[in-house]
């Protein structure tokens, strides 16, 4: 059986092939013959089923994903929106960042070190490949429950790998979150956003453009690592029978990682950036050298030969099929003008990265690739990468969803008594959702560029862009799963309000999104409902908030059995802040006025309280009001640039008791609260009402907040005090508790569960 | 004129330009000097500075150590040249025999990333001039393999010689042997140290501006020479 | 000298290195905590090392070898090391 090549498989039109192992289904199988006039090579077949594969082609999404670009807010900070491989941001002074979130929770489950290791990989290289230095790293992740033996398989290899590749590449990790819950239990969440800094007139784009510029593959060899990875992997659900942990029939299929190759990847593609020397770059992470090359091809002039001769390998031995589907990491793909080619393998080979030509732009419209002298794809690039199926799955509101609203949190027993209320705080806050995650976050070097202003478990990441002028950034993620299942339309819109206000509460202007969509089974109505819901609301959300979607990305098929996880959207939010020391940091160190911004409702829905004391999961999220949202933002931003607050720290999961607490642990002093005449205290402490914050005031900026609030129309309730002076967080006539024993209860959890 | 303190780049180091910023911010000038290049450009002092050279391959430094521009470091060191290793540089400073004892995994087998109280134990070598003798500071921390190990023979030695320059307050992070953090060469003017100095420049970006003192103290050290 | 085992121009030589057993071993203390919550009890101690394979030019002297082993892949400070042919 020689090579399948063009000619042969023109010649063999009914030979049998597999293509339902590989993924794709019977129409789809009929598309390619269409499209090419006789049925695809092995080598073809390989590439349009890793390409047309959910992870890559987006089949299920596209439809609702295009509401991002439809509904999108108009702004002139925007430079480079959806569709390329991060979105990319002005943010004044010549300066552009660029910023995205991607998931890589399959394959951590599989191998947790790994798999998040080359979750951070992968990110780093999108932005690379726009022309940016990565400047931080942001990771939200998601495991079953704390005490839950998968979960001390999964979380600790999970942190080692996101630490373990970040720190060798020298990017502070500045953010993110850990949560707990038992629907992610075989299902863990690991998304990672990276942040980029490049001068705004030299973005790159992923574009083959210019016939006759070369091709140049560089970075790491080629090996077998993933090959099926992307198709296969992510598409397959886990049956109950792994649960336990994935078989050895999952492993080969991972990808290995090697940070120090990623390492002088990043400063070769940094010099050849400088010496302004390359036309179009493309990283391969999913579908390997398959997708760069297709889109390369398809965005640029419409045409590309490729050899894979000339592709360095791992072993020899590798097939076409092979080469082309490889996810070997650390591996870039650019387009090179003849006359540069000599200069760009200079650079690479003073850096020691592997790099060499293997293609060539052309205008033929058609993508060949060549091996031991035959074609063995012949394509026309824009069916592989940007015309792929598009898919209209059913989509059906679930028969529960009624009887979950109607089960309101609000029958549920309540403490009362100080006793109770004192009980339940300390209960709540060393709860593992709410405890502190020093342990997790310890593994991550925050300092490396010397450019972090704030890192967790600050609201945002603050990062300084400029050391003259102190121009910087703020990023935080967010999302919330339980206020997804009770609402899917409420609950995005609560995600992407939470990440908005956190990087308001430092003091900068949010300008635009990026989000991680994490869910079941597209093939399940309820879940296509759940997420034709929730993108609708976020691309409302983000309208109206004035802050488009840049680029993002879809995790579907995370379930075990039939079992969908909690639809689980992640949002990012950018912010610009024009001077980095006016930051506004959220710990309480000295004697303020403190003061609660917005409105305190009875509603509990999804709330922490009531899964944490009740294992309650029903109602309504707290209710959202987007426009209430930006005038916190406004006044906040403002208020930090005149210089008017000490701290500040907005309230979401476990409400206003959990965002004293951390302040006062933060930042050392003790706080004397007196909730309003006739607040129900249970409610002012716990409950999750959304567009709130709490600011710290010094005495000589505490009239000339407030009058800016009232002038604006934002409620406010001044509270009580900060006093360094005091060692407790103390409520008025209801309880005290030392500061002392909050930080036990607060950091005793996570080392007791996985210090080992 | 400043003097010139030059900061080495091995292939995966990380905090290279973040050292030459402290040299600056010290009032010196920061000259890079790279791996390869057997030209040490008549700098006046020289910084190893923290990441991973080649990725931690075969042992943390291991590698690094041989490249051509240490030729010249190693040689100068012998003949008086003030060197500074942070972290990855203390790593390189020991595999190249400079500084005695060798770092190892941290006992806990996990990278920690922390602002560490230490204490100065010796202000007579030319990178703590500035500092007095017994200060105690904050600066970060952050390594996988920061246990210092030597035998018994050496280490009672370097206490007995005044050659332990920084120790670990309030906990040993990561196992190393009489919470030692810092040590220095006979001389006096090799030092290698795990904490980061270079993020304690500016309170802005670190926890403190504590770190400033092993780069005011070799400037001064320089000037009051030339 | 070494014998060969393939081909004329090639030996093939193994080298061990051992942390010195005064060091200590958190990796191997860590695969000793492991063994008994896979149902092992009877491992007393675990200690981890490296293991390198060189294939070297036929006629290479033994001293060769060591220089290698004690130069680069060992660090004598804290590692000893024996070589023997494979």
């Amino acid at each position: 059986m020689g090579i399948d090549t063009v000619e042969r498989a023109a010649a063999t039109p009914d030979e049998p092939q597999p293509y339902a192992e590989l993924g794709l289904k019977d129409d789809e199988y009929a598309r390619i013959r269409e499209v090419l006039g006789r049925r695809p090579t092995s080598a073809e077949l390989t590439m349009y089923s890793v390409m047309w594969s959910e992870h890559c082609s987006y089949k299920s999404s596209k439809v609702h994903l295009r509401q991002f670009g439809e509904k999108a807010p108009a702004t002139d900070a925007l430079l480079v929106g959806m569709g390329e491989n991060a979105g990319v941001v002005d943010i004044g002074q010549g300066w552009a960042v660029t910023f995205k979130i991607e998931s890589h929770n399959h394959p951590s489950y599989v191998e947790p070190y790994q798999g998040a290791a080359t979750g951070v990989g992968g990110i780093v290289r999108d932005i690379m490949s726009m022309g940016a230095r990565p400047v931080a790293v942001l990771d939200p992740l998601r495991f079953g429950p704390a005490d839950a033996p998968d979960t001390h398989r999964v979380l600790p290899g999970v942190v080692a790998g996101i630490g373990g590749y970040g720190n060798c590449l020298g990017l502070p990790n500045v953010g993110g979150e850990v949560v707990f819950d038992p629907t992610y239990a075989g299902n863990p969440l690991v998304n990672a956003l990276c942040v980029g800094v490049l001068r705004r007139d030299r973005i790159k784009l992923a574009h083959a453009s210019g016939v006759g510029n070369q091709v140049i593959l560089f970075g790491a060899k080629t090996g077998r690592d993933g090959i099926g990875g992307v198709s296969v992997l992510a598409s397959a659900t886990f049956d109950a029978a792994s649960a336990d942990g994935a078989g050895p029939s999952k492993r080969p299929s991972v990808q290995v990682g090697d940070p120090f190759a990623e390492k002088v990847l990043i400063e070769c593609c940094l010099e050849l950036f400088e010496r302004d020397i390359v036309v179009g770059i493309q990283d391969l992470g999913g579908a390997g050298l398959s997708c760069a090359t297709s889109e390369l091809a398809s965005a640029g002039d419409g045409g590309m030969t490729v050899d894979l001769d000339r592709v360095h390998l791992r072993e020899a031995s590798m097939a076409p099929e092979e080469i082309l589907a490889s996810e070997s990491q650390e591996r870039m793909c650019a387009v090179v003008a003849p006359s540069h080619v000599e200069e760009f393998l200079a650079v690479c080979a003073r850096w020691d990265v592997t790099a060499r030509v293997i293609g060539e732009v052309t205008s033929t419209g058609r993508l060949v690739v060549t091996w031991r002298g035959e074609t063995v794809v012949d394509v026309p690039p824009r069916t592989v990468a940007h015309e792929g199926p598009v898919y209209h799955r059913p989509v059906e509101r679930p028969s529960t969803q009624d009887s979950l609203i109607a089960d309101d949190p609000a029958r549920l027993p309540r403490p009362s008594t100080p006793d109770e209320l004192r009980h339940t705080l300390l209960r709540m806050v060393a709860s593992p959702n709410l405890c502190d995650r020093s342990w997790v976050t310890d593994q991550y070097d925050r300092y490396v560029q010397g450019n972090t202003v704030l890192a967790q478990p600050e609201d945002a990441g603050v990062i300084r862009i400029s050391e003259e002028t102190r121009l910087g950034v703020a990023v935080a993620t967010d999302g919330n799963g339980r206020y997804c299942r009770l609402d899917p339309y409420a609950g995005a819109q609560l995600a992407l309000a939470e990440a908005y206000r956190n990087v308001a509460v430092t003091g900068a202007r949010p300008l635009a999104v990026t989000d991680c969509l994490n869910f079941g089974s597209p093939e399940d109505p309820a879940v296509m409902w759940q997420f034709e819901r929730a993108v609708t609301g976020l691309a409302d959300g983000c309208r109206a908030l004035g802050t488009p979607v840049t680029g993002g990305n879809v995790s579907f098929y995370n379930s075990t059995g039939d079992t969908a996880i909690l639809p689980t959207p992640v949002v990012g939010v950018l912010g610009v802040i024009d001077d980095v020391s006016r930051r506004t940091p959220m710990g309480f160190s000295t004697a303020t006025t403190l003061i609660l911004l917005g409105d305190t409702r009875d509603e509990f829905g999804g709330s922490e309280w009531a899964w944490t004391v009740h294992g309650h999961l029903g109602g309504r999220p707290p209710a959202v009001d987007l426009d209430r949202e930006r005038l916190l933002a406004e006044i906040l931003v403002s208020a930090a640039a005149d210089g008017l607050l000490a701290a500040a720290h907005d309230l979401s999961d476990g409400g206003l008791a959990q965002a004293l607490v951390e302040s006062c642990l933060r930042g050392g002093a003790g706080a004397r609260i007196a909730l309003p005449p006739g607040a129900d205290p249970f409610v002012w402490l716990f409950a999750e009402s959304a567009g709130r914050a709490v600011v710290a005031l010094p005495p000589a900026a505490e009239a000339r907040f407030t009058d800016l609030c009232t002038t604006r129309g934002l409620p406010w309730t001044k509270i009580g005090t900060a006093d360094p002076a005091s060692d407790a967080l103390d409520i008025a006539a209801s309880f005290t508790i030392p500061l002392a024993d909050l930080r036990v209860a607060w950091t005793a959890t996570l080392p007791a569960l996985f210090e080992t | 004129m400043a003097a010139r303190i030059g900061v080495v780049t091995f292939p995966g180091s990380l905090d290279d330009r973040d050292a030459a910023r402290a040299v600056r911010l010290a009032g010196g000038e920061p000259v890079p000097l790279w791996h390869a290049d057997a030209d040490l450009h008549g700098v006046d002092a020289v910084v190893l500075p923290g990441g991973f050279s080649y990725g931690d391959y075969l042992r943390c430094g291991a590698i690094a150590r041989f490249a051509p521009v240490m030729d010249l470091v190693i040689g100068g060191a012998n003949r008086g040249l003030p060197v500074l290793g942070i972290c990855n540089g203390f790593q390189v400073l020991c595999e190249s025999h400079l500084l005695p004892g060798a770092l190892i995994r941290n006992e806990r087998r996990r990278f920690v990333c922390r602002d560490q109280r230490l204490r100065v134990e010796s202000a007579g070598t030319v990178w703590t001039s500035s500092y007095a003798l017994g200060d105690e500071i904050v600066i970060p921390i952050k390594n996988g393999e920061g246990g210092y190990v030597a035998d018994a023979s050496t280490v009672d030695m370097l206490e007995a010689e005044g050659r332990v320059v920084v120790r670990y307050l309030d906990g040993n992070p990561n196992g190393s042997y009489r919470n030692i953090a810092g040590i220095a060469n006979a001389a006096g003017n090799v030092v290698g140290l795990m904490p980061h100095p270079e993020h304690a420049v500016e309170s802005l970006t670190g926890p403190g501006t504590d770190g400033l003192g092993f780069f005011t103290s070799i400037l001064s050290r320089l000037v009051g020479a030339a | 000298m070494w014998p060969h085992d393939q081909g004329e121009h090639v030996a093939r030589v193994v080298v061990d290195v051992m942390l010195k057993p005064e060091i200590l071993d958190p990796q191997g203390q860590a695969i000793l905590g492991a063994l008994p919550r896979l149902g092992f009890d009877g491992v007393t101690s675990v200690r981890q090392g490296k293991h390198f394979e060189l294939e070297v030019a036929d006629g290479t002297a033994e001293e060769t070898v060591r220089t290698i082993a004690e130069t680069l892949l060992a660090n004598p400070v804290i590692e000893d090391f024996t070589v023997r042919g494979a």
